[in-house]
């Protein structure tokens, strides 16, 4: 519990890294939490080997929630869309470093729901996505 | 009147003897989401198990005996809480939620037809709002809603127009679970009756907290749910005027809710059975029979003097802390609950923290999104108060609230 808002969390959440929009992009994906009302957007430039070259991500809500985007969104520049694919909820909490109960989780798992549905062109984030 | 002996009804409440992390003692202030539940209560649930444990109505044994007759017995303590003038008036359901589904689909199938109008409030929470859009997406009745204005009270000229539109029914939360306002039920009421409407009132907030009477107030439906009153889960009920019970089709099909049944044909049963298909929740409906008796025992206007007092204090010491911001009008116009805002810090954050402190309090919509869509916040925090909160435990949330200052300054 005293590692919920390490320095690392509360330091993504007041001076994120990678807050912003891009225009032109080649993917861009917006999605909600309905319990809480966190709303995370993510927007890619690709290369031409299916890299990621360029990402930010915009949205509101709680530290969790928007630090694991802005950490999330560092960590798959120069990533193959395939292998984010393949990003899951363990990869999230390595990244954060903590333990979630399942409400929380959901605040932090937003981000990687939003870019993996923004990958695969659906319609909503759904959860299996990142179990 | 003789106030509330606090520390002796915490006694009472097993739950509040323990700690949530090493070290840290409960502070419960989420009695609005659901209220602990004292010993006679987890008592009686447990002793209908080990002694006598049968289904209801149809048996013949000592046990079945037992247990219907303290069933029944149970809606009778219900019926006499909210003064009903007969037990029979009193449905058993699931919660306030099933209560306001069996008027929609009972009530309001068989009276309303496409483009009646039914009159709601802003502050509604969801269970008194989407039975209702249900009903508009599939029959085509309108919905109007009262405005909420600035200072967490219904605006009372609206809705005065609003009835010159004839509306069929008018459903009303009597104290809202974010804002915490009381509003003026008989005065709805009166009005909703002058102008040929029927009225349904969410009680799920207020029957725990004021003295409610059906009969002073001249309600048509009340509904509330036993486990924000001390009771289980699982267990809540409907109140409705008889002519209006009388007349209505049954709700759900099934046993229990029949007098006789042929292969292609049945009698529906008199009420209140009509209403409950099925081997309904015993255990719970006994412990709901035990709450309200505890509830009497206290005294519901020591209750509510008791509730103002702490909301009174909380309100006092929370205004005081810079950067929060508590919504609804002021403590003598509200029920013992305190929904804020802190800065732009996220209600789950500041929850979280709080909870370090093992101060439990709700964060979010509280199932009233379109309340806060109207104040222009996606959430809040809110802390409510019950029988057992002392005015020690609003200083552990205030000194909670400031440890989430200084961690996010």
């Amino acid at each position: 519990m005293e590692d919920l808002y390490r320095e690392v969390i509360i330091d993504h959440y007041k001076n994120p890294q990678y807050r912003g929009k891009l225009e032109p992009h080649d993917i861009s994906f917006e999605d909600d939490n309905p319990l809480c009302g966190d709303h995370i957007r993510i927007d890619l430039r690709i290369d031409k080997d299916s890299r990621v070259n360029e990402a930010r991500f915009d949205g509101h809500g709680c530290a969790i929630s928007q630090a694991s985007a802005d950490l999330l969104t560092e960590s798959i520049i120069g990533k193959s869309l395939e292998e984010i694919k393949t990003l899951n909820k363990q990869d999230i909490l390595d990244m954060l470093g903590i333990e979630l109960g399942p409400v929380r989780l959901k605040c932090a798992l937003l981000s990687l729901k939003v870019l993996k549905a923004g990958i695969y062109g659906l319609g909503e984030a759904s959860d299996d996505l990142v179990e | 009147m003789t106030a509330l002996d606090v520390k002796k009804i915490r006694a009472d409440f097993p739950i509040l003897d323990r700690q949530v992390h090493p070290g840290v003692p409960l502070v419960y202030l989420d009695s609005t989401a659901t209220s602990q539940k004292p010993l006679v209560v987890i008592e009686a649930l447990n002793s209908f198990y080990r002694t006598y444990n049968a289904n209801i109505h149809r048996g013949i044994h000592v046990l079945a005996e037992e247990a219907t007759a303290m069933y029944e017995d149970s809606r009778v303590k219900v019926a006499r809480f909210i003064n009903a003038p007969s037990a029979r008036q009193v449905i058993f359901t699931r919660n306030t939620t099933e209560s306001i589904n069996l008027v929609a689909y009972s009530w309001a199938r068989a009276n309303l037809k496409s483009g009646d109008l039914i009159i709601l409030t802003e502050m509604e929470h969801h269970s008194n709002l989407i039975p209702w859009h249900m009903l508009a997406f599939e029959g085509g009745v309108r919905l109007e809603f009262i405005p909420v204005n600035e200072t967490g009270s219904l605006d009372m000229q609206v809705y005065q127009e609003l009835l010159k539109q004839e509306p069929r029914l008018v459903a009303f939360t009597h104290m809202s679970n974010v804002l915490g306002t009381i509003n003026p039920a008989a005065e709805i009421i009166r009005r909703a009756h002058a102008a040929g409407a029927i009225t349904l009132l969410d009680g799920a907030q207020s029957v725990p907290h004021l003295s409610v009477d059906v009969q002073e107030l001249d309600a048509d439906f009340l509904v509330f749910s036993a486990h924000k009153m001390l009771g289980p889960t699982g267990i809540g009920a409907l109140y409705g005027k008889l002519e209006l019970l009388e007349n209505m089709p049954p709700f759900l099909g099934g046993g229990d809710m029949i007098k006789t049944v042929h292969l292609r044909s049945f009698l529906p049963n008199s009420l209140p059975h009509k209403f409950e298909a099925g081997t309904p929740a015993i255990s719970e409906a006994i412990g709901f029979g035990s709450a309200v008796e505890y509830l009497e025992g206290l005294g519901m206007t020591q209750v509510e003097a008791h509730e103002q007092e702490m909301i009174h204090y909380a309100l006092e010491r929370l205004e005081e802390i810079p950067g929060v911001r508590v919504y609804g009008p002021p403590a003598e116009h509200k029920g013992a609950v305190a929904a804020f805002t802190l800065e732009d810090i996220h209600p789950h954050d500041v929850a979280q923290i709080l909870d370090r402190y093992g101060v439990a309090v709700r964060a979010g919509h509280h199932c009233a999104q379109p309340l806060h869509e109207k104040l222009g916040i996606p959430a809040t925090t809110r802390a409510s108060f019950y029988i057992y909160n002392m005015p020690h435990e609003v200083d552990q949330l205030v000194a909670g609230i400031y440890q989430v200052k200084k961690m996010f300054s």
